[in-house]
């Protein structure tokens, strides 16, 4: 296999793309400022009955099921050591370091009082799946922000170049980026295991938040073994979800699409969907909610349509031979499953969730929708900005052999 | 509500001083236990009910919301809408057809039932609600963040958020009036109703006073109390001549709210073993792994 080195991708930022991605996440902004001025009820559609809406079912809850290529693709490289898959660890350290900023970000403006958001760290209640959540979800998202320090150190060691009087401090910054950098090496593993115990303790948590319905919640999703199930969704979206990003990334970038590293990924998709599948459908047999999907209403549509389109058909894409040759047909194939977790999200948090005394059902507001557009477009400029200016995306490399960055923590 | 008492300190410092230790498994439904055997209720005789709404007018003005006068509450055109309460109302009073259509309707209260194992107390991220030793569920504004997870949570749909307010919005729900009640007086609904259809009372001595009431008047009341069982049981009590569900009372089972999910979280949580153990497996693989890479040179590539 030939060497493959982290390089900034050096391009123009702008594109035509980018212009309007901007615009949509200036809207998102500015609905943002309606919120923070005038209070949640003037920009979105939540009332006493529907006290979440589409703030805590996409952007926290998918938001945090999507971003979790970071662990599984951790779990692979580092903690399974499978060297191959060392170019793709990352751009998802990257997606899931901007994911999880922008879940925290996203439960901060859905908060009443986002400025008390400090509150759970001094003030626990061990009984309550949601200070789990929140305190493993703050813990995780340091410990992305170390595992992501190491690319910081490398873009900037030799390179330290401070403006105007600021000039005699880069030979100290310069000194302390190596002392950072050595000790970041000498500790990564520790970093990257607790990663990978804290993302399966909150992702399968944040099924648990909606068990304490009980009956608000439609039988369908309403399983003492939501817990397993959205981790076992989470880990199966994992995958995907690096693959399609890193198909992007390769057509955006103009560069040779992976396609070895990516059909070997996609190998291991399809056993993931199918255990998914099994224990969905196990489920479902079991408490007999079956006889819920006679009647046709929202309920009984949108979980034939999760099951059906998120997880039967890309499981048979993945199967296929063809799918693992193209990478457009792998990140098709992965796009289903992506779009079969989001739906599973909200399907849990928002069509399962029936409150008792509803005069009308909850549909998100203009303001709402904006706001969401505007956090993933603005995920993506970030992306791109990263990408452009960190060694994040592995290009072939002839220079030099990689030693330093592709074992951290573990060489000795 | 702000003032800490000594047992609240007592109760963190005990969770903290467990947490370090790896236990901090200990906290319960109703953190302090405290379902003492002489915890207030109040029974609602939905029989007797008049629908004056005087209890709406004085639950306003014991909770300093605004609130038009006395008088007002004599319109009975409320009663074409089901109200619920919300964080400018704690209580409303609702109205209902009577079986046959000759007797008189059925006036229901609606307010916080104060359960006894509350799903918002074991759901709060931050413990702002506790179950109180008098029976009440009261909620802390110096500790509430406002991700109205009790909401989410309640089986009765009774916490109200005041989402107009874009600084310091309030969760607002019935507080049993724990301030009038602290001083010996007696919550502000029960008080003001003209024909005692509310009855404050011990729990115990209520369940009693209702049992009799259905045992002497078989044809007025059909034979089961509302909130005796529900949810494990709650503090507010219902007497009715007609099914509850058919009053708009969710069908609740007789499980206490938090159910299974604080057996699922303790599960995982349970003295932090199934973490430590998977930190333990990870890193063990992780070693396994890297010493095999060492020996063999790259014989996979």
């Amino acid at each position: 296999m030939e060497n493959m080195k982290p390089t900034p991708q050096e391009r123009k930022y702008f594109t035509p793309i980018v212009i309007g991605l901007s615009v949509l996440a200036l809207n998102g902004i500015i609905f943002l400022l309606g919120r923070f001025v005038f209070g949640i009820g003037s920009v979105t559609n939540l009332d006493n009955q529907h006290p979440w809406g589409i703030w805590i079912g996409i952007d926290v809850a998918a938001g945090v099921a999507l971003a979790a290529g970071g662990f599984t693709t951790a779990a692979l490289g580092h903690i399974m050591h499978k060297d191959q898959y060392h170019a793709i660890i990352r751009p998802a350290l990257l997606t899931a370091t901007l994911g999880y900023t922008f879940v925290a970000a996203s439960v901060m403006i859905d908060l009443g009082r986002y400025y008390f958001i400090w509150h759970p760290l001094l003030m626990w209640n061990g009984s309550s799946v949601l200070f789990e959540v929140g305190i493993c979800v703050m813990i995780y998202l340091t410990v992305l922000y170390i595992e992501f320090l190491p690319i910081v150190t490398e873009r900037f060691i030799g390179k330290v170049n401070l403006p105007g009087f600021l000039k005699k401090f880069n030979q100290p910054v310069d000194k302390f980026l190596r002392i950072l950098d050595r000790g970041l090496e000498k500790t990564m593993f520790v970093f990257i295991i607790a990663g990978v115990v804290l993302s399966c303790l909150h992702q399968s948590s944040l099924g648990t938040l909606m068990v304490i319905a009980g009956p608000k919640m439609h039988p369908l999703w309403q399983t003492p073994i939501l817990p397993l199930l959205f981790l076992l969704s989470a880990i199966t979206v994992g995958l995907p979800m690096v693959i399609m990003e890193s198909v992007i990334t390769s057509k955006s970038f103009g560069l040779k699409p992976e396609t070895h590293i990516l059909s070997n990924l996609s190998n291991i998709v399809a056993p993931l969907l199918g255990v998914y599948l099994a224990f969905k459908i196990g489920d479902m047999m079991i408490r007999k909610t079956f006889v819920y999907l006679y009647e046709v209403n929202a309920a009984s549509v949108m979980f034939t349509l999760e099951l059906l389109i998120g997880i039967i058909i890309p499981l048979r894409l993945f199967m296929s031979r063809q799918v693992a040759k193209s990478p457009v047909a792998m990140a098709t194939a992965s796009f289903l499953v992506i779009l079969g977790v989001l739906m599973n999200r909200i399907n849990n948090f928002l069509i399962a969730y029936n409150p008792p005394y509803a005069v009308k059902s909850y549909f998100p507001s203009i303001g709402e929708i904006s706001v969401t557009i505007g956090f993933v477009a603005l995920e993506i400029l970030l992306f791109r900005f990263f990408v452009i200016n960190f060694p994040i995306v592995s290009e072939p490399d002839t220079t030099a052999p990689h030693t330093k960055f592709s074992l951290r923590g573990t060489t000795k | 509500m702000a003032k800490h008492s000594r047992r609240d300190f007592l109760k963190t410092s005990a969770l903290i001083g467990s947490a370090t230790l790896g236990l901090s498994s200990t906290a319960k439904a109703a953190p302090e236990n405290v379902l003492s055997e002489d915890r207030m209720g109040v029974l609602v005789d939905t029989t007797v009910c008049i629908g004056c709404r005087k209890c709406e007018w004085a639950c306003k003005s014991a909770h300093d919301l605004p609130t038009a006068s006395i008088e007002t509450y004599d319109d009975r055109s409320v009663f074409s809408n089901v109200r619920r309460p919300d964080d400018k109302a704690l209580t409303v009073v609702n109205e209902y057809q009577s079986i046959t259509s000759d007797k008189l309707p059925i006036n229901v209260k609606v307010q916080c039932m104060h359960c006894d194992h509350p799903a918002c107390v074991s759901a709060c991220i931050v413990g702002a609600f506790s179950k109180k030793e008098n029976g009440s569920v009261v909620w802390d504004t110096d500790k509430c963040i406002g991700c109205r997870y009790c909401m989410v949570a309640c089986p009765f749909q009774i916490p109200a958020f005041e989402f107009e307010k874009a600084l310091k919005p309030d969760i607002k729900k019935c507080d049993f009036c724990i301030n009038r009640t602290a001083s010996g007086k007696i919550p502000a609904c029960t008080e003001i109703c003209p024909v005692e259809a509310i009855t404050y009372g011990r729990r115990e001595d209520l369940i009693r006073t209702a049992k009799e009431k259905i045992k002497n008047y078989p044809h007025r009341y059909i034979n089961r109390i509302f909130g005796e069982y529900e949810v494990g049981g709650t503090s507010w009590l219902y007497l009715s001549s007609k099914e509850f569900e058919q009053l708009d009372f969710p069908k609740l089972g007789k499980d206490p709210a938090p159910g299974v999910s604080e057996a699922i979280q303790h599960g995982i949580f349970s003295y932090f073993v199934p973490p430590v153990a998977l930190y333990a497996l990870l890193g063990g693989i992780m070693w396994i792994n890297k010493n095999k890479k060492h020996n063999e040179t790259d014989t996979e590539n």
